[in-house]
């Protein structure tokens, strides 16, 4: 190719580089994930109470937060399904920093809609 | 106990197809367990984004994955999700079976056709796809060789995503089936890179999707955190069996799975 590969350049390099890094934190993030989960669940199949009164769930990040702090077993597997549902917007984020390193224009605005995308369905979400 | 286990299945499908698993849970949550649609759509969000990240890390390894074309079409799935995550909260349940069923029905006779494609043959480089460098190389395993690959049809893909977006907001999975096939029918990519880059595009649009129906009250932790283990399970299973498998294999198994699903869809629509 005239263009080269993405393993050609410097910054090529430096992309690939990058993406490794993506690969494993996305592991780690996984991984803490399915702890808090598993924390949870385990709890309250221990103590038989999810601690808030049953039909109930904390549904915004503060009472999530709240809830967490204050040892409710709920909460903490909210916490777990936070960072999962965290985890794809940290890879497009990753992406944006490893174009950006590789200097590779239309990229760095590609993921960087994307990126906007997702964020403004998050605000979106929080003024239901 | 029983949910843990059906999304152990699930993740194992879904990082195999590309799919996210959505299109085992919804049916079997809502058909089997008699869930309400939207608490099962909002755990099957939660699959997409566990089956996307936990196989993410063994496909990139495996350099099946293609972000640029993935990103790329991104830009329309994510806009189509917020779109379609807005039209959920006003559409009936029974309608949301009926688009789903004639989805799939589709899906399930445009694979069909293609079920002895082991590698595209003929693809036109599109002038986009030209400077937008949307193509790559593989290394087969089951071919035992290096598999190099090229993009035509970049604006009916593009198109189809926007499509796929509004579908996977609507309905809280992640349309990897659509996604599976705007890139083979359309993009014609190779199979495996087709469903691990849908793989990794699924994750994108339902998080897109996932903030929406946590702050709504979608996501019940108690029946999303059994999906969410099961499925990482899953997930790690179907990566390390997909890349051993050859693409004509893959397309076999989809092929059936989706036409069991969509007539169950298409029933449960039509009943009411």
């Amino acid at each position: 190719m005239a263009t080269g590969s993405p393993q050609g350049s410097p910054g090529g390099l430096r992309a690939a580089a990058v993406e490794g890094i993506i690969s494993r934190s996305l592991r780690w993030g996984v991984v803490i994930s399915a702890g808090f989960i598993a924390l949870g669940l385990a709890w309250i199949l221990i103590t038989g109470s999810t601690g808030y009164p049953p039909g109930y769930y904390p549904t915004t990040l503060s009472q999530v937060l709240r809830g967490a702090l204050g040892a409710k077993p709920l909460a903490v597997i909210d916490v777990g399904l936070l960072i999962l549902i965290a985890t794809p917007i940290f890879r497009v984020a990753a992406s944006l920093v490893a174009f950006l390193a590789g200097r590779d224009l239309p990229y760095v605005l590609i993921s960087a809609y994307v990126l906007a995308m997702l964020l403004l369905s998050l605000l979106l979400g929080k003024a239901v | 106990m029983a949910v843990f286990l059906v999304s152990v299945v699930a993740g194992t499908i879904g990082a195999l197809l590309g799919l996210g698993g959505g299109i085992i849970l919804i049916p079997v949550l809502t058909l089997g367990f008699g869930i309400d649609i939207r608490y099962a759509a909002g755990a099957s969000l939660i699959s997409v984004i566990a089956t996307s990240s936990g196989a993410a890390a063994a496909y990139v390894r495996d350099r099946l994955t293609n972000i640029r074309i993935g990103l790329f079409l991104e830009m329309a799935t994510t806009s189509g999700a917020i779109t379609g995550a807005y039209l959920a909260g006003v559409i009936s349940p029974r309608f949301l079976y009926i688009i789903f069923a004639l989805m799939l029905g589709y899906s399930t006779l445009a694979m069909f056709r293609r079920r002895h494609v082991e590698l595209p043959e003929g693809v036109v480089l599109h002038p986009l796809a030209r400077k937008l460098r949307l193509e790559g190389s593989y290394y087969d395993p089951a071919l035992a060789r290096q598999v190099d690959y090229t993009s035509s049809g970049v604006y009916e893909s593009f198109a189809l995503m926007y499509v796929a977006g509004i579908i996977s907001g609507l309905l809280g999975i992640g349309s990897g089936l659509f996604k599976v096939m705007a890139m083979d029918v359309f993009m014609k990519l190779p199979m495996k890179v087709s469903t691990a880059t849908s793989n990794f595009m699924i994750g994108v649009t339902a998080a897109a999707s996932a903030g929406i129906y946590f702050a709504r009250g979608n996501i019940n932790p108690a029946l999303a955190a059994p999906v969410a283990l099961g499925v990482m399970v899953g997930a790690t299973l179907g990566t390390r069996l997909m890349v051993r498998l050859r693409n004509v294999t893959l397309r076999k198994i989809f092929v059936p799975v989706l036409l069991y699903v969509s007539l169950e869809m298409l029933l449960k629509g039509l009943k009411g």
